[in-house]
């Protein structure tokens, strides 16, 4: 199956057709976020629940990423 | 103001796990019209969740068969966020609002983990056991990583064998619970020759991997990512290398939204009486928010509401000697994975207790109840709304969690906007503020 290629921080990342953007994030080694007392964060529970994954994706901040499919020319932002 | 779309159901059903599956085909069998609504991008829940390039697992593929040929109207990637008034929910989608309204509610919100902090588990890469299955399924790699696997509940185990399936090494299984525990939660399995056969599968699957009774996680480290992990194994300390932890300590139900719109709830539980019907008479409630019993026990819970709702109560009845026996299955399962009092000494002065607003064990400490603690500290003020910090505090200081009150999940400046246009002027008075 052909990839499909995003950016997560200004870096393009390929990823498989079907992956979510937490996977995306894991995969290329960033935290999804940074917490409010200054340490990086990623996935945990998997499922919406624990918002510990959420990222800023084409502009929409607050995006639980882990619910959310990759897509061609996305852009996504863990930083902010 | 955000696009709002409008539908109107006979029979609505919140949650497209196995139980919301299943109330919604036995509804709609019954031709009523009836919306199945989930906050995933398809139907399945986490249990029949597709890998991200499968095909559905069997048993779902032929539920979702019976969804289409029933014409159920699956409205997936939406999340409800208020019920402002009798018989309306709302939800948001991706870009807009919409507003669902019905004459029957079945909810079948599901479970979700629950977690308990120890030093490090805010790290990268230490996450729910079930946690870490779902991110596989969504395209994460994970052949030749290493992996421990702790908590407590028999998911850790069925991750383990997933895990291991898809090529990770499986350095260690911790389950909490004793094996005397184990042993006796055994014996309840004996009348349940399916669940006989699933445990058999489970260990030639795990052979070779070192299962530990009475043990957990104490700390996990790294330098901003997950390198060790240190165990308590049968009272001694042990420290794993691994790539990953996932770590879980069983399940806990949804209910905020049965909590919303009024059902009773019994401890942790939405309380049902034989017909799956809540103390609310239009609202219907299956799976595991009315107690942790597995997929078998959800799929009997989900028929029943499905057929009552659509008004087969015979065929209903039909189901209840092979529903009640799987209820005698999760109070066993509730028994053999207790969380042993030990674990309440796990987090540091330091430890991170929420997430969201990094508050420490340290900080809570000084308070006496979940309302000052929320207060003085922010404690469960986060997105998550407590999600995870509110079970945890509940174990480690008896704390009893507040009422729900909406939006039940954060929801955009825009929604809550157009959520006044729902509302008469007289009714806004009242729902302002408080509920």
């Amino acid at each position: 199956m052909s990839s499909l290629a995003l950016r997560i921080n200004g870096v393009t990342v390929d990823v498989e057709p079907g992956t979510t953007v937490a996977v995306a994030a894991v995969l290329a080694g960033q935290p999804c976020r940074v917490s409010v007392g200054g340490t990086p964060r990623g996935p945990l529970c998997g499922m919406g629940i624990c918002f510990e994954c959420r990222m800023t994706i084409n502009g929409k901040a607050h995006c639980r990423s882990c619910q959310i499919l990759c897509e061609p020319g996305m852009d996504v932002r863990t930083d902010g | 103001m955000a696009r709002v779309l409008r539908h109107k159901f006979d029979v609505l059903v919140v949650g497209a796990g196995p139980a919301g599956m299943a109330a919604a085909a036995c509804a709609g069998e019954c031709g009523v019209r009836v919306g199945l609504v989930d906050d995933n991008f398809r139907p399945g829940g986490q249990i029949w969740r597709s890998e991200s390039a499968g095909t559905p697992v069997p048993q779902a593929a032929s539920w979702l068969q019976r969804l289409r040929s029933s014409r159920v109207e699956p409205l997936c990637g939406v999340r409800v966020f208020d019920a402002p008034d009798k018989g309306l929910l709302l939800v948001e989608t991706a870009d807009g609002l919409c507003e669902l309204r019905y004459d029957q509610l079945i909810l079948a919100t599901g479970a979700r983990e629950r977690f308990l902090p120890f030093p490090g588990w805010t790290l990268p890469n230490v996450m729910g056991a079930g946690g870490l299955q779902a991110l596989v399924k969504s395209g994460l790699s994970i052949r030749g990583k290493r992996v421990v696997v702790a908590g407590t509940g028999p998911l850790l185990l069925a991750v383990a064998a997933y895990l291991r399936k898809h090529g990770a090494e499986i350095a260690m299984v911790c389950e909490q619970a004793s094996l005397g525990s184990l042993a006796r939660f055994g014996l309840a399995l004996a009348g349940q020759p399916g669940k006989i056969i699933q445990a058999l599968q489970l260990k030639k699957d795990l052979a070779g991997v070192p299962v530990a009774t009475s043990s957990w996680p104490v700390a996990a480290q790294g330098k901003n990512v997950l390198e060790t992990v240190t165990i308590s194994r049968r009272g001694k300390s042990e420290t794993l290398a691994c790539d990953y932890l996932a770590c879980g300590f069983h399940l806990l139900p949804n209910t905020e939204l049965a909590s919303l719109l009024g059902c009773q709830i019994e401890g942790d539980f939405v309380r049902v009486d034989d017909f799956q019907r809540t103390t609310v008479p239009e609202v219907f409630c299956a799976g595991e928010p009315t107690s942790i019993g597995g997929v078998e026990l959800a799929l009997a819970e989900g028929q029943i509401a499905g057929l009552v709702s659509g008004d087969r109560v015979a065929e209903a009845r039909d189901l209840f000697g092979q529903r009640n026996k799987l209820r005698n299955f999760a109070a066993a399962m509730t028994d053999a994975f207790a969380l042993r009092p030990e674990l309440r000494d796990l987090p540091s002065a330091e430890t991170t207790v929420c997430r969201c607003e990094d508050v420490s064990y340290s900080r809570l400490q000084l308070h006496a109840t979940w309302r000052a603690a929320k207060l003085q500290t922010r404690c469960g003020m986060g997105p998550c709304q407590g999600r995870v910090c509110g079970p945890a505090t509940q174990f480690l200081f008896d704390w009893t969690p507040d009422s729900v009150r909406p939006p039940i999940f954060p929801a955009r400046m825009e929604s809550l906007a157009a959520l006044a246009s729902f509302l008469e002027p007289e009714q806004e008075a009242i729902t302002g503020g408080h509920r």
